[in-house]
C-alpha cells in the first residue's frame, strides 16, 4: 500500500499541464490577431488527455534510447490543429480575436477547476500523514 | 511550453503594438508636412508584422524527434517598416515658403482618417495582450499557493 504521487494526483496533473499548453497556443494566437497570412491554432484537448490517460494505464511507450520519438505526452504536432475560420479575411489572417479571448478566459476557468482538484489530492495526502 | 513563455508572447504582442501605434502617431504628426519635392514628402508609414517560429527561439533544441513540433510559433515581431506608395498629394499654393517654380507643393499620403481607424484597433489588440499577461499572471500566483492549507 505505498502512497506515490502518480497515484495519488491521478489525472489532473495532466490536466493541468495541458491547460497552461492551450494558454500558451491561444495566446500566441491573440498575439498575431493582427499578422498577415498567421493561421489560428488550438490543441486537441480530448486526444491529449486520452494519451495521458493510456499512459497511466500502462500502455504509453518507453523510450530506452536517446533517439526514441515522443510517442506519448508533450504537446506534438499531431495534437496542434489549425482552426477553421468562420469567415476569410483579405490579409489570410485566421484569427477571430473575441472568439480566442473567449476561449483563453474560458481555459484559464478550466485551469483553476483542475487546479482544485489537484489541492483537494494534497489536503488528503497531508491529511492521510498527520492522521488526523 | 510553460507559463513563463505566455509572458514573453504576451510581451512580444505588446511590443509590435506598441510600435504601430508609433508609426500611427508619427504619420498624423507628419500629415501636413509640405515640401517642395516629391522625393523630400514624408510617405506615410506601416509595420508588418510575421509570427516568431519556435525554432528561433530555441536553436538547440533543434534535434531529432523536436522537429515536429517546429511549427508551433512563439509570438509576433515586427518584420520591418515599410512606406506607402499612394500618390502623393498635390496643392497649388504659390505662397508657400516651400512652392516650387510652378507654385506647386507637395503634402504627404496619410489617410487620417485610416490612422485614426488603426490607432483604435492598436489600442484594443494592446489592451488584449494585457490581459493575456494578467491572466497568466494570476495562473502563475495560484501555482505558487498548491499544497497550502
Amino acid at each position: 500500500m505505498a502512497i506515490t504521487f502518480d497515484k495519488a494526483l491521478g489525472i489532473h496533473q495532466h490536466a493541468l499541464e495541458t491547460r497552461v499548453k492551450r494558454a500558451e497556443v491561444l495566446a500566441n494566437n491573440l498575439a498575431n490577431a493582427d499578422t498577415p497570412g498567421f493561421k489560428a491554432r488550438d490543441l486537441d484537448f480530448q486526444a491529449m488527455m486520452q494519451k495521458a490517460q493510456d499512459n497511466m494505464s500502462g500502455f504509453g511507450m518507453d523510450k530506452t534510447h536517446s533517439a526514441h520519438m515522443d510517442a506519448s505526452g508533450g504537446a506534438a504536432d499531431s495534437d496542434l490543429l489549425y482552426r477553421v475560420p468562420n469567415q476569410p479575411s483579405v490579409d489570410g489572417n485566421t484569427v477571430d480575436a473575441q472568439a480566442e479571448q473567449t476561449r483563453f478566459m474560458r481555459n484559464a476557468m478550466d485551469y483553476q477547476a483542475s487546479f482544485q482538484f489537484l489541492n483537494g489530492k494534497f489536503t488528503g495526502l497531508t491529511k492521510a500523514l498527520k492522521g488526523e | 511550453m510553460s507559463l513563463g513563455s505566455i509572458f514573453d508572447i504576451a510581451g512580444s504582442g505588446m511590443t509590435a503594438q506598441s510600435l504601430r501605434l508609433n508609426t500611427t502617431a508619427s504619420n498624423i504628426a507628419n500629415a501636413e508636412t509640405a515640401s517642395s519635392s516629391t522625393d523630400a514628402t514624408y510617405r506615410a508609414r506601416k509595420p508588418v508584422f510575421s509570427a516568431i517560429q519556435q525554432s528561433m527561439m530555441n536553436p538547440t533544441q533543434q534535434g531529432f524527434g523536436t522537429e515536429m513540433s517546429d511549427n508551433a510559433s512563439a509570438g509576433v515581431r515586427v518584420e520591418g517598416i515599410v512606406e506607402s506608395d499612394a500618390e502623393l498629394q498635390m496643392r497649388y499654393e504659390p505662397d508657400h515658403p516651400a512652392a516650387n517654380e510652378d507654385g506647386y507643393v507637395y503634402y504627404p499620403n496619410v489617410n487620417v482618417v485610416e490612422e485614426m481607424a488603426d490607432m483604435m484597433s492598436s489600442s484594443r489588440s494592446f489592451q488584449m495582450n494585457v490581459d493575456i499577461m494578467n491572466t497568466a499572471k494570476s495562473m502563475m500566483q495560484r501555482i505558487l499557493t498548491l499544497g497550502q492549507q
